[in-house]
């Protein structure tokens, strides 16, 4: 009993522990931020290889929550990116004169985004989706001097509270309707009776608004914009790449029955995504803001191959996450390294960038490159499997239609990487990398340049769903 | 007088949940927004407890929902509070219509 709950429940026990002991830190002693911070890498390294030190099958707490390979691995992934956020903006942790509580927070949503994607419990998967988003609105507000950070926490909190309270009418409804709360119990209690409907489209709206999927976008590009770059980072990557973990359990094992009205609804969301996420970020000016409507833009990808039911498109949803993590991260990363240095952020202050930060233009252009998905890198491996998986009802204009929106969004992408090459007057000062950010962006370009390449990781992801 | 069943609970928490959506909507002070919130979390309440109750009553699992609700209903308000108070020092106003730098 204690052994499978030490071995299944390790990730999160560390986490915990991690979390209890930087608290104790906080009210005990003075630490320099270089050194924890140091340690904090350190440690979050040793959690990577407790997570990968094997996939154990399992459940715990009367199946409330379910261990699988799949989830050990999508575990690995979110441990990851974790670990390349600390690297990548180690400078501004470093200048934050919060520093803990900012990693107990992030720790926390990290709990929380663990807990959510090995729940098998309505009760576990509602207190995990608070757990990922309580602590993020409070990341928020982490420039604490700037005007915008707090408006931009307002604004996150409010949302997500307000979908939390549609995402528990649907599950007060499911509730009533099937008589269980067991995850493992619903698709057999689901005959698309009318409320069980409203309930499935109540669910997915709240998971729209958490991945910010069209009409639910709205508060997307302003808190990007007035978080810190490490939180969009965090936001962006991370808390997606969770919900949209929990969406294909969702989608492919619980409400399986209701695949009729899930089909249509799915293909309507993903083409507007794509297509509204696309002309916004055309006309944006800052570049946090335009990196949230391109983030928009990709959701709307993986919600195109989710559409499609089968276990292909789910694989290549989490195929594409990975990529998606590596590129978007680099390019948050880049962000940050040049914000942290002299506060700017806007595209035409990238004008002539190359002139004197030769390496940092080409990882920039190489994750929008991977972002656009143009062949050598990673991201058009990663497309390419996502339109096969769409295609696979042989709705051909859906994928048609798909394939223009990443023409409109070539055209943004390069724009800017041809605003970072060419020549301008006022050039822009060499930015400094720190050691930390300089290790996290070759293990970026890595990923994004290799991942595309390692084609029996999509099988592998395939194999383990079954 | 008939008692009350399971139709006039759901009346009235449909009800709640609804009132609660239009107040958000239209609302433009950030106090009462919180309220509307709160509204919307309670009607989700009395479903589950009406649900336990009339329907399923051989198990506890609305109750245990309920009270898990309502613990997370106060630490979400607790932590929105916390940021309407920061906001208010920076803007001195709770009006969402004072907070408006970021926009197209």
């Amino acid at each position: 009993m204690i052994t499978d709950f030490l071995i299944q429940f390790r990730s999160e026990t560390a986490l915990t522990v991690l979390i209890l002991l930087l608290l104790l830190l906080k009210i005990t002693r003075e630490v320099k931020n270089e050194t924890l911070l140091q340690w904090m890498q350190l440690l979050l390294c040793g959690v990577l290889l407790l997570i990968a030190s094997g996939p154990f099958e399992g459940h715990l707490f009367g199946s409330m929550f379910i261990a699988t390979p799949l989830i050990t691995l999508e575990k690995l992934i979110l441990a990851t990116g974790f670990l390349l956020i600390c690297m990548l903006h180690h400078e501004w942790l470093k200048a934050h004169e919060h520093l803990i509580e900012f990693l107990i927070l992030s720790l926390s949503s990290l709990l929380g985004m663990f807990l959510f994607i090995s729940s098998g419990h309505l009760i576990l998967l509602y207190l995990s989706v608070e757990l990922i988003t309580i602590p993020i609105a409070a990341m928020v507000n982490f420039d604490l001097e700037k005007r915008r950070s707090s408006e931009a926490a307002m604004k996150m909190i409010l949302s997500s509270a307000f979908a939390s309270g549609v995402l528990l009418f649907g599950l007060s409804l499911i509730y009533g309707t099937t008589g269980t709360l067991q995850l493992n119990e619903l698709p057999a209690a689901l005959q698309a009776q009318p409320l069980q409907i409203a309930a499935f489209l109540l669910v997915i709206s709240a998971f729209a608004f958490k991945l910010s999927v069209v009409p639910f976008h709205l508060w997307t590009a302003d808190v990007y914009e007035g978080a810190p770059v490490a939180v969009a980072a965090f936001l962006s990557v991370l808390s997606k790449g969770a919900v949209t973990f929990m969406l294909i359990t969702l989608l492919y094992k619980v409400f399986y029955p209701l695949e009729a009205v899930g089909y249509p609804l799915l293909q309507i969301l993903s083409i507007l995504t794509v297509l509204i996420g696309n002309l916004f970020a055309l006309r944006q000016k800052n570049l946090k803001r335009f990196l949230a409507f391109s983030s928009i833009a990709q959701m709307g990808f993986i919600l195109a191959s989710l559409s499609s039911y089968t276990v292909a498109g789910a694989a290549a949803s989490v195929y594409f996450i990975i990529i998606y993590l590596f590129s978007n991260l680099t390019a948050f990363g880049i962000v940050q390294i040049v914000n942290t240095q002299n506060g700017k952020e806007h595209l035409e202050s990238y004008r002539g960038f190359y002139k004197n930060n030769k390496f940092l233009s080409w990882a920039l252009a190489l994750s929008l490159f991977s972002l656009a998905g143009i062949p050598p890198t990673a991201g058009f491996f990663g497309k390419y499997f996502l339109l096969i998986a769409a295609a696979a009802r042989e709705q051909y204009v859906f994928v048609i239609l798909l394939a223009l929106n990443l023409m409109i969004s070539l055209y943004y992408y390069l724009n800017i990487i041809r605003l970072v090459f060419t020549k301008s007057p006022e050039e822009m000062e060499t930015v400094r990398i720190s050691q930390p950010a300089k290790l996290a962006l070759w293990i970026g370009i890595a990923g994004t340049l290799l991942l595309g390449f390692a084609g029996n990781l999509l099988e592998h992801i395939q194999s383990i769903m079954n | 007088m008939t008692t009350p069943g399971l139709y006039h609970i759901l009346t009235i928490s449909t009800a709640l949940f609804f009132i609660g959506i239009y107040g958000f909507l239209t609302r433009r002070n950030l106090i009462t927004l919180l309220m509307c919130i709160e509204l919307i979390l309670n009607s989700v309440n009395l479903n589950f407890i009406a649900f336990n109750k009339y329907l399923w009553p051989e198990k506890l699992d609305g109750l245990f929902f309920t009270l898990f609700s309502i613990a997370i209903a106060a630490a979400e308000a607790a932590v929105a509070i916390a940021i309407i108070i920061h906001l208010y020092r920076n803007h001195h106003s709770v009006d969402v219509e004072s907070a408006e730098e970021l926009k197209y």
